[in-house]
């Protein structure tokens, strides 16, 4: 039997962000704020092929993601999958599911909705749907239909 | 119903059971609107009207509603002489205003600034209108006039008529008759339709609303006309614009064919979608709702500071 290739090697500790929307591993990367918020190395691998299609793939060694920090990325990822690495064994899996609220990571689409002026205020959105993802501006209701367009 | 302390961004935020608690307690006030009765029961107190945008009718009667009550009243009409013109943000406003006064009345061009406001103060906030967004004070006394005039909200056929799609008022309007069940129609020239979501929500809510741009057909059995201003700035040229208004102006001769007790509304200022000969007829509430702001804002001023009659 042929062996699989892998095209990133496995880690031995970290998470791996599978199933990602293909095209927006850097979007995922952005949304986690890695690599600044981490040291870590990161690969990334785009446009994979698997038995679903195509997909992107995203690789962090040494860092267990926070679950509720990882979910956010369901807004342009809704059907990504969370594992946990350890000792090269998955501990834990999980999909992705957005958070009730989603706060400084989408910019408004209304140009005059006060949270795109000078106030000190970050983005909030109130989660309409989870999957497909649809939110709410908490501050003047607007829906923007382009989320992953809008990402600040 | 405790409503002390409560923000008044959107009509949204109240149930029909507290809309309901608030307009039956307005009826209390009218006396002491029109001053027949006095009271001071809002005596010591300061209200902050903060208007970034012009008013005549929102802040006036805001401004009487809590004299009326015995408060005080500060703020300003126009901003050009405040610290804004400095490029001091909202929410710094809004804390010094929170720190003057026992409640704020925002009026502000940007959407979501009511809700901005109501985030870095600590006493209540009450939008007068925020943009495009919302005017919960309006909707309020709009309900307020049909009960008034009408006796009751439900059961009632209403036509919505003029600027559908950016008017303030008629979609906070819509959603609040759909939430009493009177059945709708929406008549507008088709650039100006209602939004979409606000039709699916009314839907949902009540029957499905009738959309038209025939007037003459709608408002042959209609019970309530609320009328709205068409801007000219909608419209790509004059010619357009002129034919619009023209097929929308209400006069004696439409009225022909209405019910006797068809009341017309409008929030004001009208400019010629109403013909003056109208204003003597019996359909005509238009000065009685603009009046109906007063007690409307008498309840919420009192309600939400916490002193009752």
């Amino acid at each position: 039997m042929k062996k699989k290739e892998l095209k990133i090697p496995r880690i031995k500790d970290g998470t791996v962000i599978d199933h990602i929307t293909p095209g927006n591993a850097i979007k995922v990367l952005h949304i986690l704020g890695i690599p600044h918020s981490s040291s870590s190395v990161v690969s990334v691998a785009m446009n994979v092929r698997s038995k679903m299609g195509k997909k992107d793939i995203v690789k962090v060694e040494n860092r267990e993601l926070d679950r509720h920090e990882v979910d956010k990325i369901a807004l342009i990822a809704p059907k990504a999958t969370i594992n946990i690495i350890r000792d090269y064994e998955v501990a834990k899996k999980h999909r992705v599911e957005l958070p009730d609220e989603i706060i400084g990571i989408v910019k408004c689409s209304n140009p005059t909705c006060i949270s795109n002026s000078k106030e000190p205020v970050k983005s909030r959105f109130k989660v309409m749907s989870k999957d497909p993802p649809r939110i709410r501006c908490y501050y003047c209701e607007r829906e923007p239909d382009d989320i992953s367009e809008r990402i600040i | 119903m405790n409503f002390q302390g409560r923000d008044v961004i959107s009509i949204k935020d109240f149930s029909k059971k507290e809309i309901n608690h608030i307009l039956s307690y307005a009826k209390k006030m009218i006396p002491y609107a029109k001053g027949e009765k006095n009271t001071d029961i809002l005596n010591g107190k300061i209200l902050s009207t903060l208007f970034f945008e012009p008013s005549t009718r929102t802040r006036l009667s805001f401004e009487s509603a809590m004299n009326r009550l015995g408060g005080r009243v500060i703020g300003f009409a126009d901003p050009s002489g405040t610290s804004q013109k400095k490029g001091e943000s909202l929410a710094d406003t809004i804390r010094m205003a929170n720190a003057y006064s026992d409640a704020i009345v925002i009026r502000h061009p940007q959407e979501g600034a009511a809700r901005l406001a109501a985030e870095f103060a600590d006493i209540p906030v009450l939008n007068a209108g925020d943009g495009a967004g919302h005017h919960p004070t309006q909707c309020l006394l709009d309900l307020f006039t049909i009960l008034i005039e009408k006796k009751r909200i439900e059961r009632n056929k209403v036509v919505l008529l003029g600027d559908l799609k950016y008017g303030r008022t008629v979609h906070s309007l819509a959603y609040a008759l759909a939430l009493y069940g009177a059945e709708l129609i929406f008549v507008s020239p088709p650039i100006l339709k209602m939004p979409k979501e606000v039709v699916e929500e009314c839907s949902e809510l009540s029957s499905e609303p009738v959309q038209t741009s025939n007037l003459e057909k709608a408002i042959k059995d209609a019970d309530v006309l609320y009328v709205t201003r068409i801007q000219r700035e909608r419209f790509p040229d004059a010619e357009e614009y002129n034919k619009v208004v023209e097929s929308y102006r209400i006069d004696n001769g439409l009225l022909e064919n209405a019910k006797d007790n068809l009341i017309i509304m409008h929030p004001l200022p009208r400019v010629t979608e109403i013909d003056p000969e109208v204003d003597k007829t019996k359909h005509a509430v238009y000065f009685r709702q603009a009046f109906n702001g007063v007690p409307v804002r008498m309840a919420l001023l009192s309600l939400v500071m916490g002193e009752k009659l």
